[in-house]
């Protein structure tokens, strides 16, 4: 249950979509261009209103397409603004284009995505398709287990993205997340205000007085320099991911880290996963644990830039890890998160750990406890040797 | 109506040295626009294509005021973002000058695949001023067709062989679907007029809402002509009236540029390559649609005029 950890804090009962748009009418960022997609609709809808109300001084651009909505977004920071929008599935998938040049051009545009899966067959609920195919696009990606942090994430998101120069998303799951009324503690306008400061560009198209030419064409002679300059920002912003974490709990008390870790110090058999049914798995260990079992979990909060270097210290010495996917590459071998995972091992030299990959959830497909119980009862029998490891994809809960 | 020695006296905002083919009717507009602003401030968007590859090829640049690219089918959009933060720093007081905002796109980028973001921005009444500038083909990728290019033409998309002539579809009408969305100003325009397209540059800029302006610009590749026709050519254009010069001034039509006599279309056909199989005996008829094509287009715009003139 959400306590209250800043003195001048508010506990308030929000969605997740709710408190995502009250996230953003306090950075009350210069532009927002949007377009409606379930189940991220409300968020632009209830920032619109407070637009409406002259509650913030934003202006609102109801755009006629996502892939205009990312443009605006894109020709607003570049002109000088904080700029924001939001979106879902196939939002994201017709803005995708944009997302490369969004990044590309280094700009620190913050986005509220709501998991929802990818046509075809169209499906409106929560798995996480959307956004891990924009795994590659450059942008900072934070996930959500609840509407707390994605409160919160949303406004770290701002100073971590005008920081380090590169567009951030912060998700929550589709209908789970952003649909779900929690108990979330909100801070103060003036000291959310204070937290993220003023955004001061180094140079914006309005400056009239030192114009400037951006989104040239880029040859054979510079396109790969500032590539790697994007790849180098995206290394560099897990320093800055961290700094920005920090500065947040020296503010308002709440702790964030690239990932957490829940139970691992001693763990020997472990689930990684990311965003709601983390908190799913959390009941499933403190049973095991009364149990004597020693399971943990770890959560990736922050898949873009991969926090490969500490996860695999934090993982090296558990037996058997199963790693959730809520999505499918379709690659004819394993699912993104897996991937990341076990290259990370390999780099790292670590191969002691038996590592599995579980799919699940797809389509908002239910993910219970007793799912994730049966996960953790297989790593066990894998790691005492009574089993195999298996080396395929494991679904969860699915009919063949 | 503008005046040739004020104009003179503004600066050159678009500057030599850029990498356009000799004799693009692209850069010509480029210039003769930003010209027309005076001494304005302006950002300007482009689409992608010939005009963008061509002046900003990192790191140079021949633009002197902000100029912005990022696709190929938003220059409208991102224009629209651009003025959105001009309005939102205006209000609070971080920006203070009064800037306009141009965006430009070829006929592909403004005709095909940026028409919904054209349209949209246009519905939202940014406060924009959108410039086509309309080389009737997809020159960047290789003489391709779009939907400007007219009736007859060989492209690379649409070429003249053994069974087919070239394009066989009529243009999109654009103009008259932007003046259809009712924005307060809409016009055509031509390379070869400057007195024509900076005046209305400077009505369009002045407009209090979205403005559009489609300029036929000629491409010595595509089109294939010697580069030093490239004035010539257009001023046939309108004398055909194959591209009639005119404006829609918040829902009122005005021909701009009447030609004293009308001559036939062959006249602007002939001496470009992208039309030299028209000229074989067996496509008489085809030149013969084309020819009544005009002249009914022609007509209905003079009809135009003269109901818009009385309402
Ligand atoms: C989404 C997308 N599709 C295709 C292209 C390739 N492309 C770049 S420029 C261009 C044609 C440009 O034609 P036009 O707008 O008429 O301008 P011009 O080259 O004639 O100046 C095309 C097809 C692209 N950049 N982006
Ligand atoms: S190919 Fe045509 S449009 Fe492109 S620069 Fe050359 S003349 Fe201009």
């Amino acid at each position: 249950m959400i306590k209250t950890v800043y003195p001048k804090g508010r506990l308030v009962a929000k969605t997740g979509n709710e408190v995502m748009a009250e996230a953003m009418r306090q950075i009350e960022p210069d532009v927002v261009a949007a377009y409606p997609i379930t189940p991220a609709t409300e968020i632009v809808q209830i920032f619109s209103q407070f637009v409406a109300d002259g509650i913030v001084k934003s202006e609102y651009v109801a755009v006629e397409s996502e892939h205009s909505a990312m443009s605006a977004t894109i020709a607003a920071s570049a002109a000088g603004a904080r700029a924001m929008t939001g979106t879902s599935s196939q939002g994201l998938s017709l803005m995708w284009e944009m997302l490369y040049i969004a990044s590309g051009l280094r700009l620190p545009i913050v986005m509220a995505e709501v998991n929802r899966a990818i046509s075809a067959p169209i499906n409106i609920h929560g798995d996480q398709s959307d956004t891990m195919g924009a795994r590659d696009a450059g942008w900072i990606q934070i996930y959500s287990e609840n509407s707390q942090e994605a409160y919160d994430n949303m406004i770290q998101a701002t100073k971590i993205a005008e920081k380090a120069k590169l567009p951030v998303l912060v998700t929550t799951d589709g209908f789970i997340i952003s649909h779900c009324m929690e108990v979330v503690e909100t801070y103060p306008d003036e000291d959310v205000k204070n937290f993220i400061g003023e955004y001061k560009p180094d140079r914006y198209l309005l400056d009239t007085k030192r114009p400037y030419t951006l989104g040239s064409i880029d040859l054979q002679d510079y396109y790969f320099e500032h590539r790697w300059q994007l790849a180098q920002a995206m290394r560099d912003a897990k320093d800055i991911v961290l700094e920005v974490a920090k500065d947040f709990e020296n503010t308002f008390g709440r702790k964030y880290d690239l990932y957490e870790k829940f139970m691992m110090d001693d763990a020997e058999i472990a689930v990684v996963v990311i965003g709601s049914t983390a908190g799913t798995a959390k009941v499933v260990i403190k049973e095991l644990r009364e149990k004597g079992i020693k399971a943990g979990l770890i959560k990736i909060r922050v898949f873009r830039p991969f926090p490969a270097e500490t996860i695999v210290k934090d993982l090296a010495n558990v037996k058997a890890i199963a790693v959730m996917d809520r999505s499918d590459s379709c690659s004819g071998t394993y699912a993104p998160v897996y991937s990341d995972v076990v290259s990370a091992l390999y780099a790292a030299g670590i191969t002691g750990p038996k590592a599995i990959n579980y799919v699940y959830g797809l389509g908002g497909r239910e993910i219970n406890t007793e799912h994730i119980a049966a996960i953790y009862d297989k790593l066990g029998k894998i790691a005492s040797g009574a089993e195999k490891a298996f080396t395929g994809i494991e679904y969860v809960n699915v009919r063949f | 109506m503008a005046n040739i020695k004020e104009l003179s006296k503004n600066p050159e905002r678009v500057t030599g040295g850029h990498r356009l083919c000799a004799g693009c009717g692209a850069g010509i507009v480029a210039r003769q626009t930003l010209l027309a602003a005076g001494n304005t401030p302006v950002v300007v968007t482009s689409a992608t294509g010939c005009l963008e590859v061509s002046t900003t090829i990192f790191p140079y640049t021949a633009w002197k005021s902000s100029f912005f690219h990022s696709a190929f089918e938003n220059s409208a959009a991102t224009c629209s973002g651009i003025e959105a933060a001009y309005r939102s720093l205006k209000k609070q007081g971080k920006v203070t000058e009064d800037i306009r905002f141009i965006a430009f796109g070829g006929d592909g980028g403004t005709y095909d695949i940026g028409i919904q973001s054209l349209s949209g921005a246009m519905e939202r009444g940014h406060k924009i001023l959108y410039v086509c500038y309309n080389n009737e083909a997809y020159m960047n990728t290789g003489i391709q067709r779009s939907g400007a290019t007219p009736r007859g033409a060989h492209t690379t998309t649409a070429p003249s062989g053994k069974v087919h002539q070239g394009k066989e579809q009529n243009r999109k009408d654009l103009t008259e679907i932007m003046a259809a969305h009712g924005i307060p100003y809409a016009a055509q325009a031509y390379v070869g007029n400057w007195n024509d397209y900076v005046t209305k540059v400077q009505k369009a800029l002045a407009a209090n809402g979205p403005s559009f302006i489609n300029v036929l610009t000629p491409c010595r590749l595509g089109w294939a002509y010697k580069p030093e026709d490239t004035m010539t050519l257009n001023r046939l254009a309108v004398e055909t009236c194959i591209w009639p010069s005119y404006e829609v001034e918040n829902g009122i039509y005005k021909i701009n540029v009447k030609p004293k006599e009308k001559k036939p279309i062959t006249e602007f056909l002939k001496p470009q390559g992208r039309f030299k199989h028209l000229f074989k005996p067996e496509n008489a008829p085809i030149l013969e649609q084309i020819q009544k094509e005009v002249d009914a287009k022609w007509e209905l715009l003079q009809k135009k005029v003269e109901i818009f003139s009385k309402a």
